[in-house]
């Protein structure tokens, strides 16, 4: 049987790039990591993405596929066992659909709320507590969202955790608190404690150091 | 066992035809539902209350939004004449390619209409010349791609039939920004929709369709 030989371009600080690491973990899967330097695009992956020139890209067997959750529909149909989508075609739709809402509505409305000050920020804080709520509609008593172990939309919801690093590295109060969002509250401990999503968090310290470089500037002009 | 499949669509909308289309291509009959966007129904609301958007499909009394999540339901529901590849590096591509006409066209719809509407010609010339550079690279991936452009229309195809918006509007408003000499390959796709006993169900008629645009993008160009 020949080689699998399955290659991930990504960077260490990306959310989109760490849930193909949780993907490609949940299943078992032997991977090359190579690490990008996106101020200095390596010539392999601007040949295996030219169209968006952006990570993350996993290259199985020589070829390419980009988008991090088109990424991981295809390392979940490619290695079956230990399915990350539903079964059900309706499940799937949901944890699709909401997938879709955390990277279109929930990611710009975190980075608005880094950036914003005052009386707009407070405003994008309500919107993206009423978002959280919808999710938490979603997850109801399940232990996540994939139900007793992680699956597309925890993975997908991973970027939660981005939000909650910049809100402290910011000395922000964090929105997503127990009083105000229990249910998910409560699962993001979960997913925090979670053994895969541990190993493909980046190294707090340097999280911090990032978000208070990359978001601190706005900070410092209030 | 009798399924209930209910579409919320509005006529004029690319996004609402594509799920027409999905459903025509697997026979699956449906009950079409058109809304007013300006007085959105209960049952609309209630059925899509994230983003209060059409279209929605409701299938034995559940709801699905977004039209590409829509359409991935529609095939793996209805197994028969499938739109999306059975191998998982061609529906990674098509998922891909869907996506990525999607995010241009939220990219190309403004510049198109900005186009058509400014009345000054600098702002004219910007609006086509932004246009064309994303039209570009759709027509640069259709010309080399094997995932696009193939002779069965699959999902892609689908989700590019939006390209007709572009063709209408700019036939309406005189104003040329996807010409056949700069855009053979979308040209040529365009006409296969045209001819598609399919999808030619799914366009909307023409004359309520220039009658709407002259409307809309009339009242835009008289507001500047």
């Amino acid at each position: 049987m020949a080689e699998e030989e399955v290659k991930l371009f990504g960077t260490w600080a990306s959310p989109v790039s760490r849930r193909i690491e949780v993907a490609l973990k949940l299943k078992g899967v032997q991977y090359e990591y190579i690490e990008e330097d996106l101020t200095n695009k390596s010539p392999a992956l601007l040949n295996y993405n030219p169209v968006n020139k952006q990570i993350p890209v996993l290259v199985h067997n020589g070829k390419p596929v980009a988008e991090s959750l088109v990424i991981i529909e295809y390392i979940d149909e490619t290695w079956k066992h230990n399915p990350i989508l539903p079964a059900d075609p309706y499940e799937r739709a949901m944890a699709r659909f909401w997938a879709k809402y955390i990277d279109e509505k929930f990611w710009p409305a975190a980075m608005k709320i880094v950036v914003a000050k005052g009386e707009e920020q407070k405003g994008e804080i309500d919107e993206i507590q009423q978002q959280m709520k919808n999710l938490e509609g979603e997850l109801k008593e399940k232990k996540f969202f994939g139900g007793e172990s992680l699956g597309f939309l925890d993975i997908a919801a991973n970027i939660i955790i981005w939000l909650v690093v910049a809100q402290e590295a910011l000395g922000m109060d964090q929105i997503l608190n127990e009083e105000k969002l229990p249910v998910l509250y409560g699962w993001l401990q979960r997913l925090l404690d979670d053994a895969v999503i541990k190993e493909c968090v980046p190294p707090k310290d340097r999280h911090l150091d990032l978000c208070k470089v990359k978001f601190g500037s706005s900070i410092a002009s209030k | 066992m009798a399924e209930e499949v209910k579409l919320f669509g509005k006529w004029i909308s690319p996004f609402s035809r594509r799920i027409e289309v999905a459903l025509k291509l697997k026979g699956v009959e449906y009950e079409y539902i058109e809304e007013d966007l300006f007085n959105k129904s209960p049952a609309l609301l209630n059925y899509n209350p994230v983003h209060k958007k059409i279209p929605v499909l409701v299938h034995n009394g559940k709801p699905i939004a977004e039209s590409l999540v829509i359409m991935e339901y529609i095939d793996e529901t209805w197994k028969h004449n499938p739109i999306l590849p059975i191998d998982p590096f061609e529906k990674a591509m098509a998922r891909f390619w869907a996506k990525f006409i999607d995010d241009k066209f939220w990219a190309i719809w403004p510049a198109v209409k900005k186009a058509m509407t400014s009345s000054g010609e600098k702002e004219r010339e910007e609006g086509i010349e932004e246009a064309q550079l994303h039209l570009n690279t759709l027509e640069t991936q259709l010309k080399e791609k094997k995932f696009f452009g193939g002779e069965r229309l699959g999902f892609v195809e689908i989700s590019a039939s939006l390209i007709i918006w572009i063709v209408v509007s700019q036939e309406v408003m005189g104003v040329e920004i996807l010409t056949q000499e700069k855009f053979p390959a979308l040209h040529k796709l365009t006409q296969k929709f045209v001819d598609d006993d399919v999808f030619k169900q799914c366009v909307p008629p023409w004359e309520p369709m220039v009658a709407y645009f002259k409307a809309q993008l009339g009242v835009l160009a008289a507001s500047k």
